[in-house]
């Protein structure tokens, strides 16, 4: 009979350094799927009628709703730091003149876009809407 | 050779990481605290008359099907390989419950949209 040797793994390795780090973003990705979520209420809501739809826009006044949005905003940030962090790892070497480019160049460099792009949405919605 | 359908899953997850990272933090502050608190924007900018025009341009019905399931599905692809490396049920259950549920917030979306019309 086989009997391989298995390491013995702790079974909250997740929650513990450095594998914290780990799980604190990809938790990202729970906050961005439940911001996904409220949209989604709002869309179905919209379709509803006005009564439904000003229900939803009720839930959004709500401290409830305030306080998740503050967590939103938390992981957003976070996941805007992580994803040009991870960035130069994910795509291929880039050359300019003959040299590499060091990979904190492109993590600086994304994450000044970033902040660009955020901020431009900003005030083309300020300027846009009534 | 059997063809893998996860390259589909992880164009999903980057398209949806690289639009939350550039437009994340706008649009949770725009949608979930600004207009809600009137700080800065109008409380009405988001009310159902504007909401409704917003959604009946062909425009404004693909940013929010655009925006909403790329998001789902960013999400999926993160709490998929989350909850497999911390072992919490076979693979294929997980995979079917997390894009799955991607899969059912952009035929929903999708749904909405189409019932709100032009």
């Amino acid at each position: 009979m086989r009997r391989p040797y298995l390491r013995p793994i702790d079974r909250h390795w997740w929650a513990k350094p450095p594998y914290l780090a780990y799980t604190l973003r990809e938790a990202t990705g729970i906050a961005i799927a439940a911001y996904a979520l409220v949209l989604m209420a709002g869309v179905i809501c919209l379709a509803l009628g006005r009564s439904a739809y000003d229900a939803w826009l009720g839930f959004i006044a709500s401290p409830l709703s305030l306080a998740l949005h503050v967590i939103f905003l938390v992981a957003m940030v976070f996941h805007v730091w992580t994803w040009f962090a991870i960035m130069p790892k994910t795509m291929p070497r880039l050359i300019v003149g003959g040299r590499y480019v060091e990979p904190q160049l492109i993590t600086r460099a994304g994450i000044a876009v970033a902040a660009l792009a955020s901020l431009g949405l900003l005030l083309v919605a300020r300027w846009v809407l009534p | 050779m059997k063809r893998s359908i996860s390259p589909i899953f992880w164009l999903m997850f980057g398209a949806g990481g690289m639009l939350a990272a550039l437009f994340g933090p706008a649009l949770v502050i725009i949608t979930g605290l600004a207009v809600p608190t009137g700080l800065g924007f109008s409380p009405t900018s988001m009310d159902y008359a504007h909401a409704i025009g917003f959604a009946r341009h062909p425009l404004g019905k693909l940013v929010l099907l655009v925006v909403i399931s790329l998001f789902a599905w960013h999400g999926a692809e993160r709490i998929y390989l989350t909850l497999k490396d911390m072992h919490l049920g076979p693979k294929h259950l997980l995979a079917w419950l997390s894009y799955g549920s991607a899969g059912a917030v952009t035929f929903m979306t999708a749904t909405a949209l189409l019932a709100i019309g032009l």
